[in-house]
C-alpha cells in the first residue's frame, strides 16, 4: 500500500552545457594532455603526467606526482615535496617572491596558505600576469605562511568549497570545539581520535589544539609528515608515535591524529573506547556526517571557503578568471552574473570535470596516496 | 525553542534506540506540558499545517542572502534538504537579539507559525525575517522544519511511548495504547495522558497495529525449515488495500489507518457499516477498493483516502469494503493476548461472510464487512503454488500467522510473516540521474532508467538506488564522468550502465511516454557484466503486463 505510480517525465533539453575547452594556443598556458602548459616558457604546472619540468604549488597528491625530470617549489616546500616524490629528480626553490626567468617567461612563488610550502605561482611575459593558486585558504594557520594577495590579469581558482552553503566559522571558534570534545572525552576516560588528512590538515589540528589537555598520538603516515614539518621549521606540540606491535596506547586521555582510513581497522582497537571524529570542510552538511556515521564533524578546511574564493578572485584584480576543481560551473556563472567578469570553467584531469570522489580509490593512510582528498566521500569504499 | 532544537540533534546524533530513548525521557521530563504536549504531536508525525510555502522561503531567502534564486537551488540540490540550506545560507543570527530572549516550543510555534496562518503575506516575510535573525543555524533548521510542516524526527511511536512511559511510571504498552489516536492537544491534556485520566479520546481509541515482518528466505524449502509444521500457521491473502481498524463503541464507529488518522470523512459508508456492529468491538482489516467485478488498483484506493469529503459520485465510483482479519475487543473486553485460533473462531462468528473476488455472487447485506477468507493448503508447497497466483489475483501474495500468537504491538518478529510474492525484474540502461537527500545528499542516487524500443532508449522508471553505498559512489563518478548534459540537479548520461530493476507489476499508462507504467520499482543489482544493448526491450516488459 505504499506505492505509487510513479510518473517520469524527461527533464526539458536545453542547449548544450556541457565542458568548455578555456584556454587557447594564444594564451600563456593552456590545458594539454600532460596538464597546464606554458608553451612560451615550455614548463608545466602541477601536471597530472611526467615531464621535463614542472612547477608544483603544494605536496598533495592530485598536484604533485612523482617521475618528472625536474622540480621548482617554494624553499619551504623543498622537503614535504621530497618526503612525497621520493629520491632523484632535482628539486628547484625559490623564496616568496623571488623571481626566475624560464625561457625569458617571469615566474614567481607566493604563499597560499593551504599547508606548508603551498604556493601560488605567478606567471608573466609581455605585460600579461597570470595566477594559478593552486589550492589556497584565506584563514590563519599557524604551520604556514598566510595567503598572499597577488595582483593579476588572468586568475585560476579552485572552487572545492564554491557553493555559499560553505562558510567556515573563525580557527579559535574550532579549536575550542575540539578541545571541548577532547576533555569531555577525558573526563569520560575515552580516547579521542580525530580523523584528518596526513598531509596539511594533520598537522594544523595538532598545532590549533591545547596540548595541556592530554597527549597527543599520531599515526605513523601522519609522523611521517610531523617529521618532515619539524625539519621545515614548524614549531608543532610534542606528538607520540604509534610503537610498534603495540596492543595498547594510551589510557583514554589522548587525542589520536589519524589518516580517515584507519575507520573500520583494527588500529583503532588499539585505544580502547573512543570518540571518533572528522575534521573536514564537507562535515558542514548533515547528510554527509550521518553518512559517514561519526561520533562528531568538526567543519574545519584547508581550502577557502565561499566568502574566502570571492574575495581572494576580488583582490587580484582579475577580468578573467578560470575556475577548476569542484563547483566550477556554478562558481563561473556566478563570477560573470554577479561581477560581470570574464570567467569560465578550467577542465582538470583527462575527464575534464574533477568527481567529488576523485581519490576514493586512494588509500590516505600512505603520504604517497594521500591526495588533497578533501571531498565527501574520498575514502568511502576503505570505510563503509 | 533551545531545549526542542538540542532534543533534535541528540536523536539525530545517534542510531542507538536506548540513547534516543535517554534523549526523549530527558526532554518530556524536563520541557514544560505545553512545551511537551506540542513536541509529542510532532514527534509522533501528526499532520502540520503549512502556513509559509517553501517557494515564499526561497524567494525570502534570496533577499535576505543576495543570492539569486538559480545559486540557491544549485545549493539546494547539492545540501538535499530545502531547511538545512536556507539555514547555512542566511546570516549570522545578529548577536545582540541572542540572550534571554529564547521562546518556548509552544510559544514559538504559536507566534511563530499557526498565528501567520490568518495573516498577510508581507506580514509572514517580517515574522520570518525577524526569526532569522534570532536564531543560530541550528535552530534555523529545525524552526524551518515546523514552519514548512516536514519535521520528521525518526523516532518510532514504540520509542516515543518508551520514553514517556519511563516519564509516567507505567508500563510501554499502557502508554503505546494512551497515545493511540488521542494528540495531547495542549498542557493539560499532555498531564492527563501521563496520570492516565481517562478522556473521551479513549472511547474512539484503537489498539497499536500489530505489524508483520518480511521472511527473509523465501524459497518453499527455506519457508518450511523456518517456520516448521504448516498447520501451526493460518494463511490469508496479502491485500494491497489500506491497513485499518474499524473501533465501534459507544454511540458511534471510528474508523484509523495505520498513521493513526481518524478516516471517517474519506470511508463514510465503513463507518457506517461498522454501527450494525455490537458495542464494544474492534476490527483489524484492510480497506479495499472494488468494482462489480474485481478489485480496483491502489492507487485508486488512495484517490479515496486523501479526501476530506467524498461526494456521492466519488462513493459511486469508487466503492470500498471492509476486510476483516482480526478480532481485538469483543464485548468491551479486550482479545489482543488470546490466542490468533480463538479471536479467529470469534471473528468468524461475528462478522461471517468470506470477502471474495467474484464479488457479483456476494449477498447484498452487509455490502461493506467481510470476513478475511483464509487460504489453505495441507502442505507449504500448495501453498506455494497458490502463492504463484498472487499477482493474476491482484493481491501481493501471503500472510502467513501463527494460530497460538498473541495480537502483539508494532513489527516484532516471529508470529506474522509477509510472504510475498517475488518481484518481476529486467535489466534496464541509466539514462539520467540526480542528486540524493538525506544520507546521499551530494551523491546521484535518484536514477531514471530505460529499455530498448527499437534502436532508441526509452525512459520507463525512476527508482531509488537499492545498492550499497560504495557501488554508489563508484556509480556517481560514473555519473559525472559520462554526463552529456547538465539541466540543474539532473544528468543526462551517455548510456553505460546496465541496473537491474525490480517492481510489483506492470500496467498501461496513457501518462507516460513508453505506455506502461511499472508499479514500485527499486534497483537490486548493479550489471556490470552487461553491456547496455544487453539490457531489456519495451516489449519484453509489455509481455509482463498481467490482465486484471
Ligand atoms: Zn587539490
Ligand atoms: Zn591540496
Amino acid at each position: 500500500m505504499r506505492s505509487r505510480f510513479i510518473e517520469h517525465t524527461a527533464p526539458p533539453l536545453g542547449p548544450y552545457s556541457g565542458l568548455r575547452g578555456m584556454t587557447t594556443v594564444n594564451d600563456l598556458l593552456r590545458v594539454t594532455e600532460s596538464g597546464l602548459y606554458c608553451e612560451r616558457g615550455d614548463f608545466y604546472v602541477d601536471p597530472w603526467r611526467r615531464v621535463p619540468r614542472a612547477v608544483i604549488t603544494h605536496a598533495h597528491a592530485d598536484h604533485a606526482r612523482a617521475g618528472s625530470d625536474r622540480y621548482l617549489c617554494s624553499a619551504a616546500g623543498k622537503l614535504v615535496l621530497r618526503t612525497r616524490i621520493g629520491g632523484g629528480s632535482p628539486i628547484d626553490t625559490l623564496r616568496p617572491g623571488e623571481s626566475v626567468s624560464l625561457n625569458g617567461v617571469q615566474v614567481s612563488l607566493h604563499p597560499a596558505g593551504h599547508l606548508l610550502g603551498s604556493s601560488q605561482v605567478r606567471i608573466e611575459h609581455g605585460g600579461v600576469r597570470w595566477v594559478v593558486s593552486g589550492d589556497y585558504k584565506l584563514q590563519d594557520d599557524p604551520t604556514c605562511d598566510r595567503f598572499e594577495h597577488v595582483a593579476c590579469d588572468v586568475f585560476v581558482t579552485e572552487s572545492t568549497f564554491g557553493l555559499p552553503v560553505y562558510r567556515w566559522q573563525s580557527p579559535e571558534r574550532i579549536a575550542a570545539e575540539i578541545n571541548d570534545w577532547w576533555r569531555a572525552n577525558r573526563d569520560a576516560g575515552r580516547a579521542s581520535v580525530l580523523l584528518a588528512y596526513a598531509l596539511g590538515k594533520a598537522q594544523r589540528l595538532a598545532a590549533m589544539v591545547d596540548p595541556t589537555i592530554g597527549p597527543i598520538v599520531a599515526h605513523g603516515a601522519v609522523m611521517k609528515l610531523v617529521e618532515a614539518y619539524r625539519a621545515s621549521g614548524v614549531r608543532l606540540p610534542s606528538i607520540d608515535r604509534v610503537p610498534a606491535g603495540a596492543r595498547r596506547v594510551g589510557d583514554g586521555r589522548a587525542l589520536v591524529i589519524a589518516p580517515p582510513s584507519v575507520l573500520g581497522s583494527s588500529w583503532l582497537k588499539l585505544f580502547g573506547e573512543s570518540s571518533v571524529a572528522m575534521a573536514s570542510g564537507w562535515m558542514m552538511l548533515r547528510g554527509v556526517r550521518r553518512r559517514r556515521g561519526f561520533d562528531r564533524g568538526f567543519s574545519v578546511s584547508d581550502h577557502a571557503d565561499f566568502p574566502g574564493l570571492l574575495a581572494a578572485i576580488d583582490a587580484s584584480g582579475a577580468r578573467r578568471v578560470l575556475v577548476t576543481h569542484g563547483f566550477s560551473d556554478t562558481l563561473a556563472r556566478h563570477l560573470r552574473e554577479s561581477r560581470g567578469l570574464e570567467a569560465s570553467v578550467l577542465p582538470t584531469r583527462f575527464t575534464g570535470e574533477a568527481s567529488p570522489d576523485a581519490t576514493a580509490a586512494a588509500d590516505d593512510g600512505e603520504p604517497d596516496a594521500n591526495g588533497d582528498g578533501d571531498r565527501p566521500d574520498a575514502d568511502a569504499l576503505t570505510t563503509s | 525553542m533551545k531545549r526542542f532544537t538540542d532534543l533534535y540533534w541528540r536523536l539525530d546524533a545517534t542510531t542507538s534506540t536506548n540513547d534516543k530513548v535517554a534523549a526523549l525521557r530527558d526532554y518530556f521530563a524536563a520541557a514544560p506540558p505545553d512545551d511537551a504536549a506540542c513536541a509529542l504531536a510532532v514527534l509522533s508525525g501528526a499532520r502540520q499545517l503549512r502556513s509559509v510555502s517553501t517557494s515564499q522561503l526561497r524567494s525570502w531567502a534570496a533577499e535576505a542572502t543576495g543570492l539569486p534564486a538559480w545559486l540557491i537551488e544549485e545549493c539546494y540540490a547539492h545540501v538535499g534538504d530545502l531547511a538545512e540550506t536556507l539555514a547555512l545560507l542566511l546570516p549570522d543570527a545578529a548577536l545582540d537579539a541572542t540572550p534571554g530572549t529564547d521562546l518556548g516550543l509552544a510559544e514559538m510555534m504559536q507566534r511563530t507559525i499557526h498565528d501567520l496562518r490568518a495573516t498577510t503575506d508581507d506580514h509572514k516575510r517580517e515574522v520570518v525575517a525577524d526569526v532569522w535573525r534570532r536564531l543560530a543555524p541550528r535552530e534555523r533548521i529545525v524552526w524551518h522544519k515546523l514552519l514548512t510542516g516536514g519535521c520528521r524526527v525518526g523516532v518510532s511511536r514504540t520509542l516515543v511511548a518508551r520514553a514517556l512511559a519511563e516519564v509516567a511510571g507505567v508500563d510501554p504498552a499502557e502508554m503505546a495504547h494512551r497515545l493511540m489516536g488521542a494528540a495531547a492537544a495542549d498542557g493539560p491534556a499532555y498531564l492527563r495522558l501521563l496520570a492516565s485520566e481517562s478522556t473521551e479520546a479513549d472511547s474512539r481509541r484503537p489498539y497499536p497495529f500489530f505489524l508483520a515482518a518480511a521472511l527473509d528466505r523465501t524459497t518453499v524449502e527455506h519457508v518450511a525449515e523456518d517456520l516448521g509444521a504448516v498447520g501451526d500457521w493460518q494463511s490469508e491473502w496479502k491485500w494491497d488495500g489500506m491497513r485499518a481498524q474499524l473501533v465501534r463503541r459507544g454511540e458511534a464507529a471510528t474508523v484509523w489507518s495505520r498513521g493513526e488518522e481518524l478516516v471517517n470523512e474519506a470511508f463514510p459508508e465503513i463507518a457506517a457499516a461498522g454501527e450494525s456492529l455490537p458495542p464494544g468491538t474492534v476490527l483489524d482489516g484492510e480497506l479495499l477498493a472494488v468494482s462489480d467485478t474485481t478489485l480496483l488498483p491502489f492507487a485508486t484506493l488512495s484517490k479515496r483516502a486523501s479526501r476530506k469529503r467524498v461526494t456521492n459520485k466519488v462513493l459511486a465510483d469508487i466503492p470500498c469494503v471492509f476486510v476483516a482479519y482480526d478480532l481485538l475487543e469483543e464485548g468491551g473486553v479486550d482479545l489482543r493476548e488470546l490466542p490468533l485460533a480463538e479471536r479467529r473462531r470469534r471473528l468468524e462468528a461475528l462478522v461471517p461472510v468470506p470477502f471474495t473476488d467474484r464479488l457479483a455472487s456476494l449477498p447484498v447485506q452487509p455490502a461493506h464487512l467481510f470476513l478475511s477468507p483464509l487460504v489453505t493448503g495441507g502442505s507449504w508447497a500448495e501453498l506455494a503454488a497458490l502463492r504463484a497466483e498472487a499477482r493474476a489475483r491482484g493481491v501481493e501474495g501471503l500472510m502467513l500467522k501463527r494460530r497460538s500468537s498473541p495480537y502483539g504491538v508494532g513489527r516484532t518478529r516471529g508470529d506474522w510473516w509477509k510472504w510475498k510474492v517475488e518481484p518481476l525484474e529486467i535489466d534496464a540502461v541509466l539514462l539520467y540521474a540526480q542528486a540524493g537527500h538525506g544520507r546521499r545528499a551530494g551523491l546521484h542516487s535518484d536514477y531514471t532508467l530505460g529499455l530498448w524500443d527499437g534502436d532508441q532508449l526509452v525512459t520507463v522508471a525512476k527508482a531509488y538506488s537499492g545498492l550499497t553505498d560504495a557501488e554508489i559512489v563508484e556509480l556517481d563518478r560514473i555519473v559525472r564522468a559520462t554526463t552529456l548534459e547538465k539541466h540543474g540537479p539532473v544528468r543526462i548520461c551517455r548510456p553505460t550502465v546496465v541496473l537491474q530493476l525490480a517492481f510489483e507489476g506492470v500496467s498501461l499508462s496513457t501518462r507516460h511516454k513508453s505506455g506502461v507504467a511499472v508499479r514500485f520499482p527499486r534497483i537490486v543489482r548493479w550489471r556490470k557484466d552487461k553491456e547496455p544493448a544487453e539490457a531489456g526491450t519495451l516489449a519484453d516488459l509489455r509481455r509482463m503486463i498481467v490482465a486484471t
